[in-house]
């Protein structure tokens, strides 16, 4: 489904779209941390001028832990194109998108309170659905299911 | 016509001047009809809750019906659906509040035991943060339930003491 537009897609992005595959009608590209900005910018180009989301997946015990995910669509093509980047426990940092996507600042923030990846130049990264005072990153797999941070005292019986 | 004189107090007939009770069983007996709910509703009980305050199962023949968007007019706070932990500050709030005497009941499973939730964000019970008089089982519970729930809990406040002097009073 919608081969030959990725066949275009592919070959209007040359080598940054090296590591690709379509999968499940979404063109997937694999891509390094540092090649991210790139990539999206020659994207937005191409005419994925919407970006849908951006989330992480916790590969806890594998040496990059943390895999970003970025979806962009086409109004015109009516495709979709998923970017996938590998990043470090020690480090996970990518590259902001607020320069080419405004919409970038509300997910990414998301992004950063439930998995706890830092976006490199967005400033504002506040939590936005946890409250101010919680510890912790609730979508890492190392975070027990138990774990509760109630910011009302329990009654007496319920501590 | 003009002969005819309407007394303004009527001479006594003998019949049911007086009754006599117990403090107690009067004012619980006149406090349990007039239930002001007032609807703390925040997730998908709110459509079941819907249903039975409305015509086919109308909660108004039991004096709950009418609900009151003011804490401090309201004497049954009813917390439908999932309290999370950002949400419990309000809820807490929303019940001190209230004014004494004041009931609380927990709508459906996530209000009193979290429901099928168990994770970082939901509030495992509102029973944790206030003390709640009727609890209604149900995802969501049916309007009956509702209802057996407020006649369980006028069945409570008709035996209940009810002091007209507190201590906080």
């Amino acid at each position: 489904m919608g081969a030959p537009v990725f066949d275009r897609v592919k070959s209007d992005l040359g080598a940054l779209a090296e590591d690709s595959a379509v999968s499940h009608g979404v063109l997937v590209i694999g891509v390094a941390p540092d090649g991210v900005l790139p990539l999206v910018r020659a994207l937005k180009n191409r005419g994925f001028d919407m970006f849908l989301d951006v989330t992480a997946v916790d590969w806890l015990g594998q040496a990059a832990r943390f895999e970003v995910v970025w979806h962009f669509y086409s109004t015109t093509d009516k495709v979709r194109v998923r970017v996938k980047t590998r990043v470090r426990e020690e480090q996970p940092e990518v590259d902001s998108l607020l320069s080419l996507y405004g919409s970038a600042a509300f997910m990414e923030r998301e992004c950063h309170e439930m998995y706890g990846i830092r976006f490199r130049g967005n400033d504002d990264l506040r939590p936005l659905l946890l409250y101010e005072g919680f510890v912790g990153h609730p979508l890492r797999k190392d975070y027990a299911k138990e774990q509760e941070q109630p910011l009302v005292p329990y009654r007496e019986g319920f501590q | 016509m003009s002969d005819k004189v309407i007394p303004i107090r009527p001479e006594p007939t003998g019949a049911f001047e007086y009754i006599s009770t117990k403090k107690d069983e009067l004012i619980g007996w006149a406090r349990k009809f007039s239930l002001f709910p007032y609807p703390f509703v925040t997730a998908c009980c709110a459509m079941e809750f819907m249903a039975v305050s409305s015509t086919p199962y109308d909660t108004d023949r039991f004096g709950a019906a009418l609900p009151r968007f003011s804490p401090r007019q309201s004497d049954l706070l009813m917390v439908v659906g999932t309290i999370n932990h950002k949400q419990a500050p309000i809820l807490l709030k929303v019940y001190e509040q209230m004014c004494e005497p004041k009931w609380v009941m927990a709508f459906g499973a996530c209000a009193t035991s979290g429901g099928f939730y168990q994770n970082y964000a939901t509030l495992l019970g509102v029973d944790r943060i206030v003390p709640v008089d009727v609890y209604i089982p149900g995802c969501p519970p049916r309007p009956e339930m509702v209802i057996d729930g407020i006649m369980k809990l006028q069945d409570k406040i008709a035996h209940e003491r009810h002091p007209i002097l507190t201590q906080r009073f």
